[in-house]
């Protein structure tokens, strides 16, 4: 019984670091995991889902102000830029933060080409990001379910 | 964003009303970002503070008291030992609030701190923040 705790707690870990090792995560992510503690177990999972809400809710506005050529609303999408790369900054999703930096470029030249590809990125970063922690919050669910804690998981 | 650092183990017992809701810092953060404000507010609770939290710069001057007629007065009674505010807001950005803070004679002496992910000292009228330090510190 120890040993299905241990093989999940060596997955858990892994699984963690590859996600920080594949550019996934920033150190952020673990200053939020910091944060977390037996009285508030669903922390994390409660900032990044409001993350991904946040997320949709940015791309749709955007993608609507980039919709027509002949009238896009550059300040929008600006705004949406900014809002989105401060809260993937604050929850240490990496790879969105980066496509933001992209895509204000972007935007402060007004290429609405570019805009659409970057937000089409972006798009898939935060779904992609959201599978990830969606699988590693299930392992946290299979450890402590078997008994176990969520290990610590020290990045450099 | 900040950093977490977390206190060693301290020996803090469960019933929290031995701890006098006084010795708390108060603090009050301005953010409109909900994964910030969410961020923020456990940071404080960690560090054993109080914490209030609003989504924008208006609702901080009226949790103050410092909208409407009243808006160099504000509240007498509140205790706020820290203001943590975004720069970067819809309507009202950190800085005006900051400035709005100042002009009260109950909140100006409170410490505000200013966050921002920008290089926003180029857009903050130093000037203006030096005037305020010689007109009210002598």
């Amino acid at each position: 019984m120890n040993n299905v705790v241990a093989q999940l707690q060596r997955q858990f870990h892994d699984y963690l670091v590859s996600l920080y090792q594949q550019g996934f995560l920033d150190n952020q992510f673990s200053e939020l995991r910091k944060l977390q503690d037996d009285g508030t177990p669903d922390f994390v999972a409660e900032v990044v889902s409001l993350f991904f809400e946040d997320c949709s809710k940015l791309i749709n506005t955007m993608s609507r102000s980039l919709e027509r050529p002949e009238n896009v609303d550059f300040k929008q999408v600006d705004s949406g830029v900014h809002q989105l790369k401060g809260s993937s900054s604050s929850v240490g999703a990496r790879r969105v933060k980066n496509v933001c930096i992209s895509f204000k470029e972007c935007c402060d030249v007004q290429n609405r080409e570019g805009c659409i590809r970057c937000l089409q990125q972006v798009d898939y970063e935060y779904k992609m990001l959201k599978t990830k922690l969606q699988d590693l919050f299930n392992l946290e669910q299979q450890i402590l379910q078997a008994g176990g804690t969520i290990p610590q998981v020290d990045i450099n | 964003m900040a950093e977490v650092m977390r206190p060693e183990k301290l020996d803090i017992s469960n019933d929290t009303a031995s701890l006098a809701s006084q010795e708390l810092l108060h603090v009050l953060a301005v953010d409109d970002s909900i994964v910030d404000r969410k961020f923020i507010e456990r940071l404080l609770r960690v560090s054993s503070c109080k914490v209030t939290v609003v989504d924008s710069a208006t609702r901080a001057l009226q949790y103050l008291g410092l909208d409407g007629d009243n808006s160099s007065v504000g509240y007498q009674d509140l205790k706020i030992n820290l203001i943590m505010t975004d720069y970067s807001m819809p309507g009202m950005t950190g800085y005006e609030l900051l400035k709005k803070i100042k002009e009260s004679s109950v909140f100006r002496e409170i410490p505000v701190v200013i966050m921002s992910s920008e290089n926003i000292l180029p857009r903050i009228d130093r000037y203006v923040l030096f005037s305020y330090y010689l007109n009210h510190h002598h």
